[in-house]
């Protein structure tokens, strides 16, 4: 056994509302940049879609993520390192910016300096790349958004497989919900796998995925090796680029901006501890529907007497271990198990988690022609197939999301009864096999999410194990070579192009 | 020695120097303070038409042709004898083995030329830098494939030998080295000064991932696993009995 701890994610998708703040202000602190205008650290996709980067769950076309050999050895889908070396000169695999959306931007100057004119003025769209004039915009950072475009386009969406889609084209049986993604900070990354170089780590401390922009040449392996799709290539620097998990932010013991600024409180983040020695075995199960199980059994339980005897040994500082015993993620993943790894079939065991959504049961069950089952509808009647959310979080294995829905489902019915009728019942908790006092625990998290309940993260210990007398006077955060502040100069090597005009034309 | 200042002294006898010195020091100084521009600057995500097919040509050719060119110079005299490999054989070696991939490299070379000026993509996003290079490449490639109509007259290798010995001769600090290729073919010459422009360009150009480029198999061969995890600790944890028993999940 060997210790580790990593800071994870859950997202509530029962609760999202698809308003994007967590998009926009990762935006603005991250990807304001050139050559990552078409770049979402953050995204929420409207599902059932083909998402962003287009198509991007299709790991037979863009060979993200790992595959288990027939002689059972885990390999990078993209192919062993050999494979990956002699791809070095054109990746077939990599995602063309199309593939994203051309960034663009629009000619808002052209509103006020127009001459008179018969017609109004507008503001017509350029290419952020070329800077030249983009007559239709083809695709955007959320093209599907809310269900936007036609059902045959949108149900290529890769969750339906399985599934006869057909019904769900038609207007009563639509459903939808939001996806948001970000970066995975996998226990298994697939990227860093990837990686010649060597660029791409994960840090001891936190778990934290971060790419070496000193040490990243460009190669781009890890744009496909990525099976989300979270690695972007960043065209003006010619590095790639992901979400660092705002690591400065959780150094400090403060939640990433996504989190923070979730108008929903959907997103809650935790220590988890986990035996770094099982991932291996974890992510090469043979059954990909035994990998969500297989990665429930890599995390620790911190209130084991073992574990944190073994946790204090392996350097772990005594706060993360309370964090990690007070840990939502803890809670939601393992005691409840409302909490899923999206796609665990890429076997990257990822730490960003969701808890799918309830949705509006069909129309039969309003009309009485489905019974409920003690004021709790059958969750095979809620209108988001269950399949559907299976294939997304469980590799298709409905039990769990069924199970999941259900202490969902149960919490509202014990909650109504409680607080309307003033009954307790702990039948209802007793049916999904909870007490009453968990589940006013899992309202108390999951229902009025208070910031101290979402966000339990520990501040960092650099003064533990670095010389902090080195790094007294040190740079703090920087963008750039050396103590940039993230204007880059130009030098000798080329180390910044001429800006992009961006030029305006008169009509 | 030095009484004969004329252009073929400078351009063979000084040049590789300055060159070299160039290719050297600038190279360290880039990696070691600027290393976030060391970087193969792809412009695949931007545009893939052309380049597939484009690069995989260019990039086998011109590191066949470049490590032709590394062994069949600088590979001593003395050794062909030794293993008794004839001149003429070696001369054939040469033109069959470099001239496929020096054309392989062309039509590569061509077509990434054509992308990097023809798409406005590719072209708004160049920097001079970018675009020099690979017209000098191109261009190189091209008087390379030509200088073959030379050495097609004399297969006897014997020319061959000239060069090999004048690069020996640069890199022994024999500075009366130049002499050796003063009166060869000018086709030969103008390879030779382009290719030590290339050279004295390499640590102000994209060319500096060519570094990493052969290093990356090695590094990622080498790597133990796939898998990277980096510690801020800077002394090794103390050593730990093995826990008593796994605890439960």
């Amino acid at each position: 056994m060997r210790i580790r701890a990593q800071i994870g994610m859950v997202l509530n998708l029962d609760k999202c509302i698809g308003c994007h703040t967590c998009s926009v202000t990762c935006k603005n602190v991250w990807t304001s940049r050139d050559g990552v205008e078409y770049a979402w650290f953050n995204n929420v996709e409207t599902k059932p879609g083909t998402g962003y980067p287009t198509d991007w769950e299709n790991q037979k076309r863009w060979k993200g993520g790992w595959e288990r050999t027939k002689a059972g050895k885990l390999q990078p889908k993209q192919g062993s390192k050999w494979r990956i070396l002699s791809n070095i000169f054109a990746n077939p695999s990599m995602p063309e910016i199309d593939d994203y959306y051309e960034p663009f931007d629009f000619d808002y100057d052209h509103l006020k300096s127009a001459p008179e004119m018969e017609a109004f003025p507008t503001a017509r769209p350029r290419s952020k790349i070329t800077g030249e004039r983009i007559e239709k915009i083809e695709k955007g950072p959320n093209w599907e958004e809310i269900l936007g475009g036609e059902f045959s386009k949108r149900s290529e969406d890769y969750n339906f497989e399985g599934i006869q889609k057909e019904i769900y084209g038609e207007y009563e049986n639509t459903f939808m919900m939001y996806l948001p993604r970000l970066c995975e900070h996998c226990l298994n990354p697939a990227c860093a796998s990837s990686c010649p170089s060597g660029a791409i780590y994960k840090r001891e401390e936190d778990g934290i995925v971060l790419i070496d922009q000193e040490k990243c040449r460009g190669w781009r392996m890890c744009v496909s090796g990525c099976p989300y799709k979270k690695i972007y290539y960043n065209w003006e620097s010619g590095k790639s680029e992901k979400c660092t998990l705002c690591y400065p932010r959780i150094e400090s013991g403060n939640p990433t901006v996504c989190s923070e600024t979730c108008v929903g409180r959907i997103r809650y983040l935790g220590v988890m501890l986990y035996d770094a020695d099982k991932i291996e075995d974890a992510a090469n199960m043979e059954n990909e529907q035994d990998l969500y199980d297989a990665q429930l059994g890599v995390f620790l339980d911190p209130r084991d007497p073992v574990v944190i005897e073994t946790a204090r040994a392996d350097g772990i500082p005594e706060d993360w271990i309370k964090a990690a015993q007070e840990s939502p993620i803890w809670k939601m993943a393992m005691e409840w198990k409302v909490a899923f790894p999206l796609h665990p079939e890429y076997r990257t065991l990822p730490m960003v988690w969701y808890i799918p959504p309830l949705s509006p049961i069909q129309n039969a069950a309003e009309a009485g022609a489905i019974g409920t089952d003690g004021g709790m509808p059958d969750v095979k009647n809620l209108r988001i197939p269950v399949k559907y959310l299976a294939n997304m979080l469980t590799a298709g294995d409905e039990e769990p999301v069924v199970h999941a829905l259900e202490r969902m489902l149960a919490m509202r019915s014990y909650m109504r009864t409680k607080t309307i009728e003033g009954v307790i019942d702990e039948a209802i908790a007793a049916r999904v096999g909870l007490s009453g006092r968990v589940i006013e625990d899992m309202y108390k998290i999951m229902a009025l999410a208070d910031y101290e309940d979402r966000f339990v993260i520990p501040t960092t210990h650099r003064e533990q194990v670095e010389e902090a007398y080195d790094l007294r006077g040190g740079c703090g955060f920087t963008d750039t070579n050396g103590c940039g502040g993230g204007s880059t100069k130009g030098s000798l090597f080329g180390g910044s192009k001429r800006p992009l005009k961006m030029p305006t034309e008169a009509m | 020695m030095f009484a004969n200042f004329d252009i073929d002294f400078i351009i063979f006898g000084i040049m590789p120097y300055a060159a070299l010195t160039i290719l050297v020091v600038g190279s360290i100084a880039r990696y070691d303070r600027d290393q976030f521009t060391w970087k193969s600057s792809s412009s695949q995500l931007l545009r893939r038409k052309q380049l597939i097919w484009g690069s995989i040509l260019f990039h086998v050719g011109i590191i066949t042709v470049f490590f032709g060119h590394l062994v069949g110079l600088f590979t001593p005299v003395w050794v062909l004898d030794a293993i008794g490999v004839p001149y003429w054989v070696k001369q054939w070696m040469a033109v069959l083995i470099g001239g496929p991939a020096g054309i392989a490299a062309l039509i590569g070379a061509t077509m990434l030329l054509h992308r990097r000026l023809g798409d406005s993509r590719i072209r708004m996003t160049s920097s001079w830098a970018d675009i020099i290079i690979m017209v000098l490449i191109w261009w190189q490639l091209v008087i390379g494939l030509l200088t073959i109509t030379q050495t097609l007259q004399h297969m006897d290798g014997a020319e061959m030998v000239r060069f090999m010995t004048w690069s020996q001769s640069i890199v022994s600090w024999n500075l009366n080295a130049w002499a050796m290729v003063v009166d060869v073919h000018w086709l030969y010459k103008l390879h030779i000064f382009l290719g030590l422009i290339i050279t004295a360009l390499f640590p102000f150009t994209r060319l500096v991932h060519m570094v990493s480029g052969f290093a990356a198999p090695f590094r990622y061969l080498l790597r133990p696993g796939y898998q990277l995890v980096r510690s801020r600790r800077q002394k090794p944890l103390p050593k730990r009995a093995a826990p008593k028993a796994t605890p439960a999940e």
